[in-house]
């Protein structure tokens, strides 16, 4: 993973001078809450329901066992000992003072870690692929693009007061895990006929209030003008995008009002000026960089000595040979696997991890997967590099932490924003109707005849917990002051990115687990042989499931709403 | 009275008139206003207006223009090098248009003369604005200027290459 130099360290230890200064002068009263509420929501410091919430930044996802140790030790020192997991790959921790968060930061920065921009009008935390590295579809590794893009855009002086929120995502495989098409900026990793690095670019993707996929800007830009023809994007969007409705503030408003193409005119007439500027990027940079994301010295197993499957006999335990088809996945490499620790155990909020599970995932990383870690945007976290033959050890070990439950992209696996119960935002509570869920689909055998099935959950329109991408998808709503629930069905991530369709009149909490069952009925009395839920709800259209969905259900009497 | 203008890394007093144009002025009501004598700035718009009858007068140094965060740089582009100044407004400091204006100013239309922030800026934006192109800050009165005046060092090193230091850190890095 990168690492910083003396120059990193001295702008990260600077930030954390700047912010000690900013938050005295606050708690002062020299500086207003007007004027300071920019300035901590560039570092991550919200204020909640509760108290102040501070958001860490985990860059693209990626962490050493120190840093998750550091972490732990933050959120147990500084908050009441659990942590959540969000859907930008970062970690939230609820119940912070305000006049400890310097020092928090001075912590965060001892392991090379920051708060920068993962809140705030700016450019925010690029996120990635979880199997960035390893994966066996990778056209090429996309963390150092990630981190030159980090650097880029840490501190930029042009973009630190946007119209809106900024969010990148990259994604360097075939299959596109990092959600791309729902980024204000998505790039993918492309070759060309020649082999060269480049990438295909989009813009104008987001979810909130007005969901929209982003539209294709470029088909090829050579890997020298990332910074540039980034730069010539954003300062388009910070000179034209809408400051008058924060609703309608993010770029994929701009880009819907002039139209894409139009919109990436104006971006190529921009980067034409700066194009082969000083920001262009050097081979060395490059190689700098992307060094430092060098394959670990992996052992030389034999091709054919282990598979999943072969494990899994040689163990001949159920719930083992469960783990390994739903938590455990390919590697590159042979002998190797990168195994997911859920976080999304029935009996814990979606994302949540306590100090022991953020420490017994450190101790895993280090004696079985060269000391790393991965963060998902669905909330869980990864040791991407296990051996075949410590596979069984890993699971009985994150079994004991309560991080094996074999649910990895099944039902239960549901994105969960915190929602009302922490979130000043919400609309609605999240965290129940999650909880209530799990609680229906307790059954292990259940779950696995329902197979692949994405559940996303929002506690309201800004949607963090991507509820437009899911399969099915929760919205909590307000109406006259009472929590209401809307459902969409049909959404999607990944290549075929495709946003949820809302099936009518919201429901109340309680009603939730039945509807939901109600549809999954539906879906396991039509399918297909090995058809998947999105798939059937594809190939059936909407009107089935809404009829099962309000079917003896006359209690909820809401006119709809979109 | 304290001094509230930073130029050039030091506080000094501040010897322009600020005139100025109701925010629904039209072209004709730009055209009309008087501009009094002594070095003045003036709406962006009033220059477009009254540039011929102006333009001795700014070849003289008497006339900077100030620069509304809606109006295109590119309108005034041709005329850049004749202001002894040129302001950049800040009617609300999380409006970050005028940063992408003084890049251009310095970068595409080479504008060298005084570059100043007005408005709604403080100690907390000065690092940024120093760096897209700007020399000159007018600090609110009631702020503390000559604490503001310490937030311009208040970082060692940049990543991107901007208007204060071209070259991004990966060109320098390596030295």
């Amino acid at each position: 993973m990168y690492h910083y130099d003396a120059t990193d360290k001295a702008i990260v230890q600077a930030r954390v001078r700047q912010f000690r200064g900013q938050t005295e002068r606050f708690l002062a009263g020299q500086l207003s809450e007007d004027d300071f509420r920019p300035l901590r929501l560039q570092n991550g410091l919200y204020i909640q329901r509760h108290a102040p919430m501070l958001r860490m930044a985990i860059p693209y996802g990626l962490l050493s066992s120190t840093q998750l140790r550091t972490l732990a030790d933050i959120t147990g020192r500084y908050d009441r000992g659990t942590g959540h997991f969000t859907t930008r790959q970062n970690l939230q921790l609820n119940w912070i003072e305000l006049s400890k968060v310097p020092d928090i930061l001075e912590q965060l920065a001892s392991v090379e870690m920051h708060a920068i921009q993962t809140s705030g009008n700016c450019i925010r935390n690029i996120t990635t692929d979880q199997f960035a590295g390893i994966a066996e579809d990778e056209i090429a590794d996309p963390r150092p693009w990630a981190e030159v893009l980090r650097q880029w855009s840490t501190f930029h002086p042009e973009f630190a007061y946007l119209p809106r929120k900024f969010k990148v995502a990259i994604s360097g495989s075939l299959d596109d895990r990092a959600a791309i098409r729902v980024h204000d900026l998505g790039l993918q990793l492309v070759k060309n006929d020649a082999g060269e690095i480049g990438f295909t670019v989009y813009a104008g993707g987001g979810l909130g209030r007005t969901p929209l996929i982003g539209q294709k800007m470029i088909d090829f830009l050579p890997w020298q003008h990332l910074l540039t023809y980034s730069e010539a994007l954003v300062r388009v969007y910070n000179r034209y995008g809408r400051r008058d409705n924060p609703y309608k503030a993010r770029i994929k408003i701009l880009v819907k009002a002039i139209g894409s193409e139009e919109f990436a005119r104006q971006v190529e007439e921009e980067w034409l000026h700066i194009k082969d500027g000083p920001n262009t990027l050097t081979a060395e940079e490059v190689a700098r960089v992307a060094n430092q994301f060098a394959s670990p010295a992996y052992a030389a197993y034999p091709a054919s000595t282990s598979t999943l499957a072969s494990i899994a006999t040689q163990h001949n335990d159920k719930a083992f040979s469960r783990w390994l088809e739903r938590n455990v996945h390919a590697h590159k490499m042979p002998g190797y696997a990168a195994v997911t620790l859920s976080l999304k155990t029935p009996g814990a909020a979606p994302g949540d991890a306590t100090v022991a599970q953020m420490e017994a995932a450190a101790a895993l990383a280090d004696e079985f997967s060269f000391g790393e870690l991965r963060v998902t945007h669905e909330q869980n976290l990864v040791l991407v590099d296990v051996p075949h033959k410590d596979l069984h050890a890993v699971w009985q070990r994150a079994k004991a932490s309560g991080l094996a439950s074999a649910n990895i992209g099944l039902l239960a696996d549901m994105i969960v924003c915190p929602g009302g119960d922490f979130c000043s935002l919400a609309n609605a509570k999240s965290l129940p109707i999650a909880a209530a869920i799990h609680e229906r689909f307790a059954d292990m055998d259940y779950l696995f005849d329902i197979g692949d099935l994405e559940l996303n959950i929002s506690g309201c329109m800004n949607s963090c917990g991507h509820h437009h991408l899911g399969a099915i998808g929760i919205l909590g709503v307000d109406k006259h002051g009472e929590e209401w629930y809307q459902i969409t069905l049909g959404g999607a991530q990944g290549n075929a990115a495709r946003i949820g369709e809302v099936i009518g009149r919201s429901f109340a909490a309680a009603e939730i687990p039945d509807v939901i069952e109600r549809m999954i009925e539906t879906y396991l009395a039509q399918r297909h042989a090995d058809e998947a839920f999105k798939d059937t709800v594809a190939r059936l259209g909407l009107p089935p499931f809404r009829e099962a969905a309000y079917r003896n259900n006359e209690s909820a009497g809401e006119a709809a709403h979109g | 009275m304290a001094k509230q203008l930073i130029k050039n890394d030091q506080l000094i007093d501040d010897n322009w008139q600020v005139i100025a144009l109701a925010d629904e002025a039209t072209l004709e009501d730009a055209a009309a206003l008087p501009i009094p004598a002594g070095p003045a700035i003036i709406p962006a718009l009033v220059w477009l207006a009254q540039r011929d009858a102006l333009r001795s007068r700014a070849d003289a140094g008497d006339i900077a223009v100030s620069l509304a965060p809606t109006f295109r740089v590119e309108d005034i582009a041709q005329d850049v090098q004749r202001f002894a100044m040129i302001a950049v407004e800040f009617p609300k400091f999380i409006d970050g248009r005028g940063y992408s204006t003084a890049r251009l100013l310095r970068e595409r239309y080479a504008y060298r003369g005084e570059l100043r922030a007005v408005g709604n800026i403080g100690r907390d934006q000065l690092f940024y604005l120093k760096r897209v192109g700007f020399d000159a800050f007018l600090i609110p009165p009631g702020q503390d200027a000559a604490a503001a005046l310490q937030s311009l060092n208040d970082f060692p090193e940049v990543y991107q290459g901007a208007v204060d230091q071209p070259l991004p850190l990966f060109r320098r890095r390596t030295a």
